[in-house]
């Protein structure tokens, strides 16, 4: 069975590196190069699924995979693979969205004929996976940081692939710059790991807490917290994000979204749980620490995604949030390990797990909705949509199933994970004795928050895009999409039921991945009833069975029939207009936007939305009687405005300051050489 | 544990016929207490059946997504129910979800019911979806902590466990905690259930009220599931309530004097708590909406002190 996960790992990198060099090699036959740039990237990320679920049910037991790609060259540095539970869940992560978005990307990239080159954006695209998905697998820290790079400069070019736009230029500097700073934060963590280890390895890495000093432990946890995190997109190192993927096409948007940013989740479970522990567990703030930022992200995040009114920007807002969810989980489980609970400590890990898988199906599904509206409606402005579920009731209905996953409502997998990480929050109360125990019923009252609040903007970003009368007239001309389109979003739809209504099943293939991690099988305390029901570890917590909910839901469903059959015999159904106060006929501009949707929670939280609102009014002889108005209304970005933007200005000051030293004389650079010698010799003589 | 099928056939029964009851009395005793003279208390079956078998006019404008609404809405409210104990200390349903599983399901009915209120195109279904969800938002952290408060005391977060601990000798509802707890789950079923301070049961087109602005649009039988899914909604937040910080007279068994004698207890201690909620629609005028926030946060407070005073009063 060895055997097999390992070829279907090389058939994967093989066919991504085909992919890519299909695309490029068929620059000029846009049609060709999309066929094959992109069926590749399908059965390449099929062969990947397929391998990272074969070594997750059969040969996890037997050890890990490794295989050699290149042999090596330069010392320390090996070109080599190797998967084990951890990398296998990754795995199909990355290669469930990529079969799906691949899929979807057949009938996407039509729109880009004639524009821009499709050839390149295959290319890319298939670069991007294949750096991802040995992102992953890298079995070395240089290996590591190289495919590192290479997807963070993939990405840029995905990023700004629509170049013309300023939009587009400005945010893929960004990303490019806050890659780049995490990047180094990651390196110096790795330096650290090395002084440790003595190789640059990744089983040499295997717990090495207690070899390390407690200061250099705590400096590398907190150098690959900020170098993950910005990769995540944590809170406050968020701001690249926002900008950063709704400007992408929006197949790459979806796997941005989806999968790149768990990237920094993969990394920050390998270093946190496989790297630095301790026999002794890692010390409390870690964990408090963590749970602290996941707390914050989430609930920041979808405060602001609320505020949005451009589709594909809402939807990366909610990735902030999403991410938090999952630290909360993850911060959780850091808790459970320093005070001695490894099953509660299994438990927070599969809930945060369980969450990234979640979040990479449906977010990316909401991702492909969106780019099936753009490219329908040819804008992202939500206050230009409207009517669509009418005029592409398929894309509609997957949207939908997205929305009320992303919300976290039974019975689809959004409330799986969520009701996992309930669990543990509600049972490590009982882990401490300290006040800091308090911090679990707030978190869960804040996850609460986060919960409802992401509703309402579904809600909000259902309603106002799908519902109703059109808002413009590219919306009332929208058709459905093509096929490729709709089946890439069915495949997601149903992972998103899938993984709503047989957790049992799919919490079994975690079993290997938290024996390595923390040393303790779960998914046996989490199953009664024969694999149906869902159990928070001892039975008495709490049970759950979202499969049990619907069945019991759809035979529920006969009784509203039964009364109809039984009192609404012969009643008929009549289309009339929608109650205009008898007005003239309701018209479009009567509707309710987006940006009226949110308005109450813009008062509500006004402390950190700081909106202002600016309005002209023209009239003729009375204020009653107005002949035109002009209205603005602006919410602040806190962060934007009150960090970066004096960091930045901080940054350029320190710059001009230091240019003074490059005055492009000889002379003096020669006294700087002097005076460096001196210092040398100085320090030698000592 | 189990599923039985006959309990949850019962429990279905109680739930849709016991819910207009609920209702019915609610506004004939507020009715009473203006000094009006109200309508009689079975008006809510009267008007049910009337809703269900008239014609149905559904807006020009709206897609499969407002039709789908009151199934969901309706369907939401009766599993809630079956997984809350109500006669019997065991809920029918109670292995196949919590009091997490209870709000999931509420807020899935929610959902679909803004969306409802969105999909004819008026602004008035916006207004209403608009503000049912910010409500919902701001309320839920105050019932996940109320609830939480009382979860951790218990140990679980399945209903009919935390009955069956309430009914167990060291209970006692006078105790601080519960108390407080008590307190603000009760703000919380106010503004679930769309109650005075909160929101106007009673208005028709005005622009203060929420959950009546997003029925506008229907009518027939879809009104009908929608009023009925929101008054079975209604008595499963009491029936919450009432089980948990009272628990008293469940019944244990499925013998029929047990289950007699709890039918009994779990009507008075209802209508108690519908007579409660009477009394603060009648004294209390509505609130502003932006008032609104600062009662719940009161709410999200108390339940904090709740949360507080386990350390306190161990």
């Amino acid at each position: 069975m060895e055997l097999t996960s390992a070829t279907l790992l090389s058939a994967t990198f093989l066919g991504y590196v085909l992919g890519a060099a299909a695309g490029l090699t068929c620059l000029c036959h846009e049609r060709l190069a999309k066929g094959l740039a992109f069926g590749l990237a399908t059965l390449a990320s099929a062969c990947g699924l397929l391998a990272g679920g074969l070594y997750l049910t059969n040969s996890a037991a037997s050890g890990p995979v490794p295989i050699q790609l290149l042999p090596m060259l330069v010392p320390y540095l090996s070109f080599s693979v190797r998967v084990d539970p951890l990398s296998a869940f990754f795995l199909m992560v990355v290669s469930a969205v990529g079969l799906a978005i691949s899929i979807y990307s057949l009938g996407y990239a039509r729109g880009f004929y004639g524009r821009k080159n499709v050839g390149l954006l295959g290319a890319f695209y298939n670069v991007l996976l294949l750096a991802t998905t040995l992102v992953f697998t890298a079995d070395n820290a240089f290996f590591f940081l190289m495919v590192w790079e290479i997807m963070a400069l993939t990405a840029y070019c995905l990023v700004s692939f629509e170049h013309e736009e300023a939009e587009a230029r400005r945010a893929g500097v960004l990303f490019f710059v806050m890659s780049h700073i995490g990047t180094g934060c990651i390196m110096l963590g790795f330096l650290l790991l090395f002084q440790a280890s003595g190789g640059y390895g990744f089983a040499g890495f295997h717990a090495l807490g207690d070899k390390m000093s407690p200061g250099s432990r705590d400096a590398a946890f907190l150098l690959f917290l900020a170098g993950f995190g910005i990769k995540s997109g944590i809170v406050p190192l968020h701001t690249w994000l926002p900008a950063a993927h709704p400007v992408a096409p929006s197949n790459v948007s979806a796997f941005l979204s989806g999968v790149l940013i768990k990237t920094g989740i993969y990394g920050m479970a390998r270093v946190f749980f496989d790297f630095l522990p301790a026999a002794a567990g890692p010390p409390m703030w870690w964990g408090v620490t963590v749970l602290a930022l996941g707390t914050i992200s989430a609930v920041l995040g979808v405060l602001y995604a609320l505020m949005q009114h451009d589709l594909k920007r809402l939807l990366a807002y909610h990735s902030i949030e999403n991410i938090g969810i999952i630290l909360m989980g993850f911060g959780a489980s850091l808790m459970f390990l320093h005070t001695g609970h490894p099953l509660l400590a299994s438990l927070a890990l599969v809930a945060g797990l369980y969450h990234t898988i979640n979040h990479a199906v449906f977010k990316a599904l909401l991702f492909l909705g969106a780019g099936a509206v753009l490219h329908a409606t040819h804008t992202r402005d939500m206050e230009r949509m409207g009517g669509l579920a009418k005029r592409m009731p398929q894309t509609a209905f997957c949207f939908l199933v997205g929305a009320v996953a992303i919300s976290a409502l039974p019975p689809l997998n959004g409330f799986v994970s969520e009701w996992l990480t309930y669990q543990s929050l509600l049972q490590g109360y009982g882990t401490t004795d300290s006040l800091l125990r308090l911090m679990f019923p707030v978190g869960g009252a804040l996850l609460a928050l986060t919960g409802a609040l992401a509703a309402a903007c579904f809600v909000k970003a259902f309603g106002i895009t799908f519902l109703a009368q059109p808002r413009s007239e590219s919306a009332a001309q929208a058709h459905e999409v093509s096929p490729a389109m709709l089946v890439g979003q069915g495949l997601f739809v149903a992972m998103c039921v899938f993984l709503g209504l047989f957790p049992t099943q799919f919490i079994r293939l975690l079993d290997p991945l938290t024996q390595l991690l923390i040393g303790q099988q779960i998914s046996g305390q989490l199953t009664v009833a024969n694999g149906l029901v869902l159990s928070g570890l001892n039975q008495n917590g709490g049970t759950v069975s979202t499969l049990g909910i619907a069945v019991v839901g759809l035979c529920l469903l006969s009784l509203p029939f039964l009364l109809r059959v039984v009192f609404a015999r012969g009643t008929k159904v009549r289309i009339g207009s929608t109650w205009d106060c008898g007005l003239q006929g309701l018209t479009p501009r009567m509707e309710y936007t987006a940006t009226g949707f949110s308005k109450p929670i813009r008062m509500i939280f006004k402390a950190l939305f700081r909106p202002r609102r600016e309005v002209q009014r023209e009239y003729d002889f009375s204020p009653y009687f107005t002949t035109g108005i002009r209205f603005e209304a602006r919410v602040e970005e806190v962060f934007e405005t009150r960090i970066y933007r004096p960091l930045n200005r901080w940054v350029l000051w320190a710059s001009r300051r230091t240019r003074a030293l490059q005055a492009g004389s000889i002379q003096a650079y020669l006294i700087y050489i002097f005076i460096t010698l001196l210092l040398l010799l100085l320090f030698a003589l000592k | 544990m189990n599923p039985n099928p006959i309990a949850i056939l019962l429990q279905t029964a109680l739930l849709l016929l016991l819910a207009p009851l609920i209702t019915g009395c609610i506004r004939s005793w507020k009715a009473r207490l203006q000094n009006r003279r109200g309508p009689r208390i079975g008006q809510p079956y009267f008007d049910l059946r009337k809703f269900l078998r008239k014609d149905m006019v559904i807006s020009e404008h709206a897609s499969w997504v407002f039709s789908a609404a009151p199934y969901v809405v309706f369907i939401t409210a009766l599993l809630v129910g079956l997984m809350v104990p109500m006669v019997t200390t065991q809920a029918p349903l109670s292995l196949f979800g919590g009091i997490l599983a209870v709000v999931g399901l509420l807020a899935l009915g929610r959902f679909f019911l803004a969306l409802g209120g969105l999909d004819p195109g008026s602004a008035f279904g916006g207004m209403g979806s608009s503000r049912e969800m910010t409500i919902a938002a701001i309320a839920e952290p105050a019932l996940m902590l109320a609830i939480f408060t009382v979860a951790i005391t218990v140990g679980s977060t399945d209903l009919s466990h935390m009955v069956a601990a309430a009914q167990q000798p060291g209970w006692n509802l006078f105790n601080p905690t519960h108390l407080m707890a008590f307190a603000a789950l009760f703000i919380v079923l106010l503004a679930e259930t769309g109650r005075v301070p909160i929101d106007n049961p009673a208005t028709h087109l005005e622009l203060t009220m929420i959950h009546e602005a997003m029925l506008l649009e229907y009518s027939g039988r879809y009104l009908a599931l929608m009023e009925w899914g929101a008054s079975i909604k209604q008595l499963v937040l009491m029936a919450i309530l009432a089980n948990i910080f009272l628990p008293v007279g469940l019944a244990t068994d499925g013998s029929a004097a047990m289950l007699g004698l709890g039918l009994a207890v779990f009507l008075g201690k209802i209508l108690l708590l519908s007579a409660a909620v009477v009394l603060v629609e009648t004294v209390n005028a509505k609130l502003r909406l932006f008032r609104v926030p600062d009662l719940l946060s009161a709410a999200f407070v108390l339940a904090a002190m709740a949360l507080l005073s386990t350390f306190l009063f161990k």
